[in-house]
């Protein structure tokens, strides 16, 4: 089974990154830009017996730090 | 009792030398070596430091790896029962990540990479560690780092500000930290984490010896001989 889990950054939680990203947009020219936040895509291939439980627990043990950081599982067609 | 301590090293730590012979010149007694794959601590530990670095290259988030590595195991339970456990710089994002302290450590406000002194104030003086400083004193001690911009959530900050946790705050602004928080102790004040080296100040060849206070502080807190 493919699992996606995207983790990005609270609401609330400053984004330096995402800041940087946002300024060198503008730097090559795109107008238009009003915010921009980094996130991670992690792409899993686990067995198809793996319990959204069990996802749930590898994404709040390590995928994502749960202090500044959200995740969202999404389970992919093969 | 010699005073006897403890040094980890991750794959990627880089300051763990430094540590070592820092809290050798200072507390004296035994210092080991254990290396992350380590399933147990020496017995008998006084002190354990958590180094700086860039512990398994700072993969996924700086000291997340690390905090999942069997050695920390080992060291979140020592803390658990009362050894003094100080996490300087990638120690510091090993300590959070781990559980063991508040918050996290995310990327420089500034972007950059920031490595200087900086002049740090003493905001809590009654702890293990801070007790051989003032309270507002203010001590220099150098910066390496580009994950230092401590966060957490307002009731979380508010908290370790009443609870006296905050134990040294950035005199001058560093690398954009909530409250400009540089260290933080944990609930029972035996855990120290902080973005400033300590262990490179203790001797005027290194430039100054404001750090050395916090290692003569642990030595004192304890029942034990150099």
């Amino acid at each position: 089974m493919k699992v996606r889990v995207h983790v990005s950054l609270k609401n609330g939680v400053l984004d330096p990154q995402g800041r940087a990203i946002h300024h060198a947009l503008e730097g090559l020219g795109f107008a238009g830009v009003k915010d921009v936040r980094a996130g991670r895509l992690f792409e899993l291939d686990v067995a198809d017996d793996t319990s959204d439980e069990a996802l749930d627990d590898m994404c709040r043990k390590l995928l994502a730090n749960m202090v500044i950081e959200n995740y969202r599982i999404e389970k992919v067609a093969a | 009792m010699p005073f006897t301590s403890a040094v980890i090293t991750f794959p990627g730590s880089n300051c763990d030398r430094d540590m070592a012979v820092a809290v050798e010149e200072v507390c004296g007694g035994t210092v080991h070596r254990v290396w992350h794959g380590d399933a147990s601590l020496p017995e008998g530990l006084d002190f354990i430091a958590v180094p700086g670095g860039f512990s398994y290259g700072d993969y996924l988030r700086s000291g997340a790896m690390a905090a999942r590595s069997p050695i920390m195991q080992a060291v979140v339970e020592a803390a658990g029962r009362g050894v003094p456990v100080l996490g300087v710089c990638n120690g510091f994002q090993i300590l959070t990540e781990a559980g063991l302290l508040p918050g996290a450590l995310m990327r420089n406000a500034g972007i950059r990479f920031v490595c200087r002194e900086v002049p740090l104030k003493v905001e809590n003086s009654q702890s293990l560690f801070t007790q051989r400083y003032f309270k507002d004193q203010v001590i220099t001690i150098p910066v390496a780092h580009h994950d230092g911009n401590y966060f957490a959530d307002a009731e979380t900050l508010d908290r370790l500000e009443g609870e006296g946790r905050v134990a040294f705050r950035y005199a001058e602004p560093v690398n954009g930290s909530q409250r400009d928080i540089a260290g933080v102790l944990n609930e029972a004040g035996n855990v120290l984490g902080m973005m400033p080296h300590p262990e490179r100040m203790i001797e005027a060849a290194q430039g100054g010896s404001d750090g050395r206070k916090l290692f003569e502080g642990v030595l004192a807190g304890l029942n034990v001989s150099a």
